[in-house]
């Protein structure tokens, strides 16, 4: 059987990947993307450590599907923010839409 | 109606009247007089059914008619008022229901009832006549109405509801409201024509010199109250307490006086002050600024008549005390304040050449009359005088208003400036004026004592004789010497105004006045005359005893003991023939050939004396010396400028300043530096760390994401350390 630390290095490494698209990638849609690969890094976490630790219970699966729903419902938003920005500045660059500032 | 009952009703009508006119009627000139007269007219009624049923009640001095009614509870007590009709009291109420009357009618005429609006009319001054043309085309000036008609109607109802509710009160206390009311009324009355500055000046001193003898008046009656506990006549007149009154020695030992005493000088320094007595008289001749009817009113029929009616109701407290004829201290008092003002006032009016001021001063001096009167104990003869007064003053008064109003007609009509009141400016009026002529001449007649056929001669001797049967000497001289100058200025009044020739184009064109000014005089002039056989003494020769002595027996009577009756003396009827007939032969002697123009014969012959007497002794200018200036310096430069401005205003200001200051040095050295500066700091702080800080806030998410996730090692490491190190 597969040790635990290999799923926990493995969510490590699938984590840093959607840390770096989310950094440094210029497209807002890929920054979205990197956010799915975090939400998805954290799920494998959380069954990983449901089978290993507590196969009993239903927690970790639970969760794991709470996060699904939650990043589902999160793309639809997000997806639906950039549609409506790149109507409106016709752009989907991240650093191009910096309204928010002093 | 019961009689008691009629007493309680008798003042109501000119009340009423004086709601109803202020309220509802006031702009309907013909409604308002109509109910005034009828209002008058009722009251009048009710006088006459109470002294009819008066006179033919036995024994109503014993048994006067009354009634009262708890009025106001004061402790355990109550004050109760009601109504009191014993002979004095049915005598008043016959010649105040009379003059009431017929000066409420005069005043329709005189108020110019009928006559056009004035051209340039204002309310408050008189009217000053309208422009009419007649079928020819040519204008006339005639009198026009009063502007203010209505208002009059309802201040002299006020007035005779006023009177009605003195004469009718069985105690002091109605009696006081009723004497406070006519001051009142006395005051909106003279100063009725109120943008004349002369009028307001009348009606102010009016009312502030009756005020100082109505204050004494109510310390007086306060202090009745306090010392016998009741006001009612009925409880004051018993003879223990009168005893009472007289045993007890006044507050505070008060110059040896007894209560009795105390309480009847503070009781006639209200009449000194209502019947305008020597020395407040002043206010009395001032008050002729008022319409004529008004001085009739206030003259003749009430005011004034109001304060010798007090000390006559309280003539037993006044006299109690005395011994076998002696005066007590109150009636010497009297005795010499009324003999004074009678010599005196009488000097001034033989000076006077305005028609209406010699009849106040005249009126001045036969109120002396009744007080020095009374002050020797000739109770009957100054209440008969009182009557007799009444009516003819009230004529004389009548025909002078009727008088002034013939001229003012003929002033309208040729246009000419002469002062209508004038008597040097009139004369001859006789064939202008007949009804008026006559009714005057009784009138003057009456007032000089003329023998035999006026009033006037036989209750003036009838003072003159108990002055004379007492041994009053002093007094006997004074009032004769005062008869004498009344007859003399009244023969001057009347040779100027109606003898002669005409002094100026407008007594020329005097006319007739309207037959509602005629008739009062008529009817008063036949009271004039006939009143007076109502108090022929029985022991008078020949004209004794075939009328009987009406008025010693029936006003008499209100006196517990009937007075005695003096036996004739011929000395004092010769003393007043002579003085009668000598002063009226004299001032007609003396003016019957007054030419236009030529000095006063009298001023030639007195020489700097006259200008004494025509200024009246210059107590005007005395009184405002002593009391209206210092009155005024007390009000604007006392308490004006040095106690309100300078002290009390100055130490408000002085506190104001300290506080000021005080609030100034908070201000600049604790409230700017310490609470503003704390509260800049925190503001400005908080603007220069925003502003050092905000560089960070890019607006670009990832940059955001960064630092959060830089942040969130640095959390990170932060456990794993401190976790590390425990």
């Amino acid at each position: 059987m597969i040790p635990l630390s290999w799923y926990l290095i493995f969510a490590a490494l699938l984590f840093c990947i959607g840390i770096y698209g989310v950094l440094v990638r210029k497209n807002a849609i890929a920054i979205l993307m990197g956010i799915e690969l975090m939400l998805n890094a954290v799920n494998v976490n959380l069954i990983a450590f449901w089978r290993y630790r507590d196969p009993a219970g239903v927690a970790g699966q639970a969760f794991a599907i709470i996060v699904f729903a939650v990043a589902a419902a999160e793309v639809a938003v997000g997806l639906a923010l950039i549609i409506s920005i790149y109507r409106r500045r016709n752009s989907v660059v991240a650093d191009d839409i910096n309204l928010l500032k002093w | 109606m019961s009689t008691e009952l009629l007493a309680w009703l008798l003042p109501l009508p000119p009340l009423l009247v004086f709601f109803l006119i202020i309220l509802l009627t006031n702009r309907h000139k013909a409604l308002s007089h109509s109910i005034a007269v009828g209002a008058a007219l009722l009251s009048w009624l009710g006088s006459m059914v109470i002294f009819f049923r008066a006179i033919q009640t036995e024994h109503l001095g014993l048994n006067p008619y009354t009634s009262a009614i708890n009025w106001l509870p004061t402790g355990d007590t109550w004050l109760r008022i009601g109504v009191w009709i014993d002979p004095l009291s049915a005598a008043t109420l016959f010649f105040v229901g009379w003059t009431v009357l017929m000066i409420f009618i005069y005043s329709v005429g005189y108020h110019n009832y009928g006559q056009p609006q004035g051209d340039h009319d204002k309310k408050g001054l008189q009217p000053y006549g309208a422009t009419v043309a007649d079928e020819h085309g040519h204008k006339h000036v005639v009198p026009s109405i009063e502007p203010m008609y209505a208002r009059f109607f309802a201040f002299i109802g006020l007035f005779a509801f006023g009177m009605y509710t003195l004469v009718v009160s069985d105690n002091l206390l109605t009696l006081f409201v009723g004497w406070e009311i006519m001051g009142l009324c006395s005051y909106l009355l003279i100063g009725f024509w109120y943008q004349k500055p002369s009028a307001r000046a009348a009606m102010i001193k009016a009312f502030l010199t009756t005020r100082v003898g109505d204050v004494f008046m109510l310390l007086g009656i306060a202090y009745l109250y306090s010392a016998v506990g009741s006001l009612s006549y009925s409880e004051i007149f018993k003879p223990e307490t009168l005893n009472m009154l007289v045993a007890t020695p006044a507050v505070g030992g008060f110059l040896g006086l007894s209560a009795a005493g105390m309480i009847g000088i503070l009781l006639f320094i209200g009449t000194i002050g209502k019947s305008a007595q020597w020395p407040l008289h002043v206010w009395l001749p001032d008050a002729m600024e008022g319409p004529t009817p008004v001085s009739a009113m206030i003259h003749a029929a009430t005011m004034v008549s109001a304060g010798v009616y007090m000390v006559i109701r309280m003539f037993p407290l006044l006299q109690a005390g005395s011994e076998h004829g002696q005066l007590t201290p109150v009636m010497t008092l009297m005795t010499v304040i009324g003999a004074f003002t009678a010599i005196f006032a009488a000097t001034i009016a033989v000076a006077q050449n305005d028609i209406k001021r010699v009849l106040a001063y005249s009126t001045i001096s036969q109120l002396g009359y009744m007080i020095a009167a009374l002050g020797i104990g000739a109770y009957v003869a100054a209440a008969f005088h009182l009557i007799t007064h009444a009516f003819f003053k009230a004529l004389l008064f009548l025909g002078s208003g009727s008088v002034i109003h013939g001229v003012e007609h003929g002033v309208l009509h040729t246009g000419e400036h002469v002062d209508p009141q004038d008597m040097f400016n009139m004369g001859g009026l006789r064939k202008k004026m007949p009804i008026t002529f006559w009714t005057f001449l009784i009138g003057g007649l009456a007032l000089s004592g003329f023998p035999l056929v006026t009033a006037g001669f036989w209750s003036k001797d009838e003072i003159l004789a108990d002055a004379f049967g007492h041994g009053h000497w002093v007094v006997f001289v004074t009032l004769a010497l005062a008869a004498l100058l009344t007859a003399f200025y009244t023969g001057r009044q009347i040779t100027l105004t109606f003898l002669g020739k005409p002094r100026t184009e407008s007594a020329n064109h005097a006319q007739e006045t309207p037959w509602t000014m005629t008739l009062p005089l008529v009817v008063l002039a036949i009271f004039s005359i006939g009143i007076g056989w109502a108090g022929i003494s029985e022991s008078f020769p020949i004209l004794g005893g075939i009328i009987p002595n009406f008025a010693h027996e029936f006003i008499g009577s209100t006196l517990a003991e009937l007075p005695e009756v003096l036996p004739f003396n011929i000395w004092p009827l010769i003393v007043s023939l002579i003085v009668a007939l000598g002063g009226l032969t004299t001032g007609w002697l003396v003016y019957r050939n007054q030419k236009v123009g030529e000095e006063d014969p009298l001023k030639i012959a007195l020489g700097p004396l006259h200008t004494l007497l025509q200024n009246k002794y210059y107590f005007d200018e005395l009184y405002d010396r002593i009391f209206v200036r210092p009155a005024y310096w007390m009000a604007d430069t006392f308490t004006n400028q040095i106690l309100d401005k300078g002290i009390i205003d100055g130490t408000l200001h002085f506190v104001a300043r300290i506080a000021s200051s005080v609030g100034g040095i908070l201000r600049n050295y604790f409230d700017k530096p310490v609470v503003n500066g704390f509260g800049d700091f925190v503001g400005e702080g908080v603007k220069k760390v925003g502003q050092s800080i905000k560089v960070i806030q890019t607006g670009r998410v990832q940059q955001y994401l960064i630092m959060a996730l830089i942040l969130a090692f640095g959390a990170m490491f932060y456990f794993v350390f401190t976790l590390l190190q425990n």
